[in-house]
């Protein structure tokens, strides 16, 4: 073959295998990392109109979840407190606190604080809480160790992926309903399988898996 | 020796002369002969008549991608399908050219099976013209799904939504289908490439065309051994070709009859749309074939005899796809199913009567001129006619899709469709791609098995008086 190929193609074999195992790597890293739902909604943390600390108001304090989020166990939307809430404590605590000015404006015109949503699922997928806190699915299962936070940020990647997992296997997840806002608490493995397939078979749940659950 | 030959042996006490076949290759050209004549396709002179040609199917082609950028930026809103007609031209170009592509594999797979000889002139350009048509075929489906960019959702990858394609969809089945088939097509034409390759290698004059034809040679040098592996790459290839002639328009023709709408739900698809598609492939292959043979001075290779032959093709499998149209209509009548049959009324007397009566004219009449064997001798009406072949099933598809769609069940959902600019110049474009890829096969590549048409010819018996190199030099 020597008068068809020229010398240096003797070592154009190597050097396309080279290249094809670099271009590879190097986009199976890249879809890897910047491609899925983790890289582009775990992490998020935006900063807030007020500092407020839920490490503090949840753990330190061990307030209830729904003390704020009063309408979590009533509606599809888990509210976020106006600032009359806050002002429940606040006008005897730290009244005069700079970092609560903003509180203490909202408080008095009503004009709301611009919080910042940290979690968001697309407009086209209908998502209810209180269907899912009352049936033994603690807020730290989409929403993390809030309670170890001072800035909010986004711990799960709420993807599709992610829902499907606790909708095909959802006794992995259920708890006792007096757990549901305990976000320390504990899951026994030894007991879990046992307890999780009688809360939902008491509590008839019936974990959707069909397009329209969601996506009405 | 035969009953009837000692018969005749006796009463006239001479054997008779053995009627010598018609030879595959006219005139008794030598073996060299052979080489020249189909490897100067792509290595004399471009003729004249090739930019023209090659310009205008390239400034088609761009209009369907210019299309295509128009329906991707703006929705699939610019096409003219709506409710109640989901599917219209999209998936009706969809079935027309994937089913040209049958001819391609029947030609190379089953016929070289059955020992057809005559199969070696024209099998590949036609697997040629499978492969164009296919990729002719996969635009529509891609570009009917609306969002383009989540096309790869046909495929079942793992994904971060955590889900598959439905499996028991025919839609489904009609990827793998087209996939396999579209691969498989690949590599039967790429093996049979190989010798000739080769050839056109150590033809070469200039570097770079050494360098090109010789990549793809793969390092062929004719001993006995390659010729053996090739034999049996040849044969495997063409045995695992042979089911899918049967298998891709069954699967397509699931598409509608797995479904429950009126004029599409019936038993006969899959036979009625694999012999539909072998008859459209049959149409397309003489529809080049006849200009090609004559453009490129090929008259002596494909052959009157090879036109007429498959004029016969065309004759038997348009009087099945005729037939399927009677028993459509029998059945829709026998089966006392009232919406069943008020679907088929509609068809041939509906709003879409027009279109039902040419697929009957060109598919179901036309094809019986093939019975005179002064027509399938004639190139310009052999021409004209698989021209009709290709209208009229066309129109099969888009009677199919459309008339079955157009009346639902309530007269609330009762639509008419009508083409939007888009939608025509999608199609035309398509054409464009076709030709521009033929184009450029026939000028780059040999568009006739050399060494397979060589292997045909009687001077290939080295005991022939013109056997071996002699009679020419042997390249």
């Amino acid at each position: 073959m020597s008068d068809i190929f020229p010398k240096w193609t003797n070592w154009l074999p190597l050097k396309i295998a080279v290249g094809a195992v670099l271009v590879g790597t190097a986009a199976t890293a890249g879809s890897w990392y910047y491609l899925t739902p983790k890289y582009s909604n775990v992490g998020y943390q935006p900063v807030q109109p007020v500092a407020f600390s839920h490490a503090i108001h949840a753990g330190q304090l061990g307030m209830d979840c729904r003390y704020c989020h009063s309408a979590v166990e009533k509606s599809w939307y888990s509210n976020i407190p106006t600032a009359s809430t806050c002002m429940n404590c606040h006008n005897q605590v730290l009244k005069d606190d700079p970092k609560l000015a903003l509180v203490r404006e909202s408080a008095a015109t009503g004009k709301p604080i611009p919080w910042v949503q940290i979690h968001k699922v697309p407009d086209y997928v209908y998502f209810n809480h209180s269907v899912h806190v009352n049936r033994g699915v603690s807020c730290v299962e989409c929403h993390g160790r809030i309670d170890k936070m001072d800035e909010v940020r986004q711990v799960e990647p709420l993807s599709m992926t992610f829902c499907l997992d606790c909708h095909r296997h959802p006794e992995k997840h259920l708890r006792p309903p007096d757990k549901i806002t305990d976000l320390g608490w504990q899951v026994d493995p030894k007991t879990q399988k046992q307890n999780g397939e009688k809360f939902k078979h008491d509590w008839k749940v019936q974990s959707s898996q069909n397009c329209s659950a969601c996506h009405r | 020796m035969s009953a009837v030959l000692e018969k005749l042996l006796a009463t006239t006490g001479t054997t008779p002369k053995e009627l010598e076949r018609e030879p595959l290759v006219l005139n008794q050209r030598s073996l060299g002969w052979i080489s020249d004549r189909i490897a100067g396709v792509c290595e004399n002179a471009l003729p004249k008549w090739w930019w023209p040609a090659f310009l205008i199917s390239f400034t088609v082609m761009s209009m369907m991608f210019i299309c295509i950028a128009y329906l991707i930026s703006t929705g699939v809103g610019v096409w003219g399908l709506n409710n109640p007609v989901g599917w219209a031209w999209d998936i009706t170009n969809f079935v027309f050219w994937i089913g040209i592509g049958h001819a391609g594999t029947l030609i190379s797979a089953v016929l070289f099976l059955l020992r057809q000889k005559w199969r070696t002139s024209i099998n590949r350009s036609a697997e040629a013209m499978t492969l164009f048509a296919v990729a002719c075929a996969g635009i529509f489906p891609m570009i009917h799904v609306g969002r383009i960019w989540l096309a790869w959702w046909l495929f079942p990858l793992p994904n971060a939504n955590s889900i598959w394609p439905q499996f028991r969809s025919p839609l489904l089945w009609d990827v793998f289908a087209v996939s396999t088939y579209g691969t498989v097509s690949l590599l039967f034409w790429y093996t049979g490439l190989v010798p000739d390759l080769a050839t056109m290698r150590d033809r070469a004059k200039t570097k770079i065309r050494k360098f090109l034809y010789g990549l793809g040679a793969l390092g062929w040098t004719g001993s006995n051994r390659h010729w053996s592996n090739y034999e049996k790459a040849y044969l495997l290839l063409a045995g695992l070709s042979t089911p899918l002639v049967l298998s891709v328009h069954s699967i397509v023709s699931f598409d509608f009859a797995v479904s429950q709408v009126p004029g599409w739900h019936t038993t006969i698809f899959p036979p009625y749309f694999v012999a539909g598609a072998i008859f459209s492939g049959f149409g397309m292959v003489l529809t080049l074939m006849i200009p090609l043979r004559t453009l490129c001075k090929l008259e002596e290779i494909i052959t009157v005899r090879h036109v007429e032959l498959m004029g016969k093709v065309i004759l038997a499998t348009g009087s099945i796809v005729g037939y399927a149209y009677g028993m459509e209509f029998f059945i829709a009548w026998y089966g006392g199913n009232p919406y069943e049959l008020a679907a088929f009324k509609n068809r041939a007397f509906g709003p879409y009567w027009w279109s039902y009566w040419i697929m009957v004219t060109c598919n179901v009449v036309t094809p019986h001129l093939f019975w005179f064997k002064k027509i399938r001798e004639n190139m310009v009406i052999v021409f004209i006619i698989s021209i009709f072949v290709n209208i009229g099933m066309w129109f099969e598809r888009f009677v199919i899709i459309v008339t079955s769609l157009h009346r639902d069940y309530l007269p609330s959902s009762w639509g008419y469709f009508s083409p939007t600019w888009v939608d025509i110049c999608t199609f035309i474009g398509s054409f464009g791609l076709f030709c521009t890829l033929f184009l450029l096969f026939i000028r780059f590549l040999p568009a006739i098995a050399i060494s397979e048409v060589k292997g045909v010819t009687p001077q290939a018996d080295p005991h022939h008086k013109l056997g071996g190199a002699k009679g020419g030099a042997h390249h």
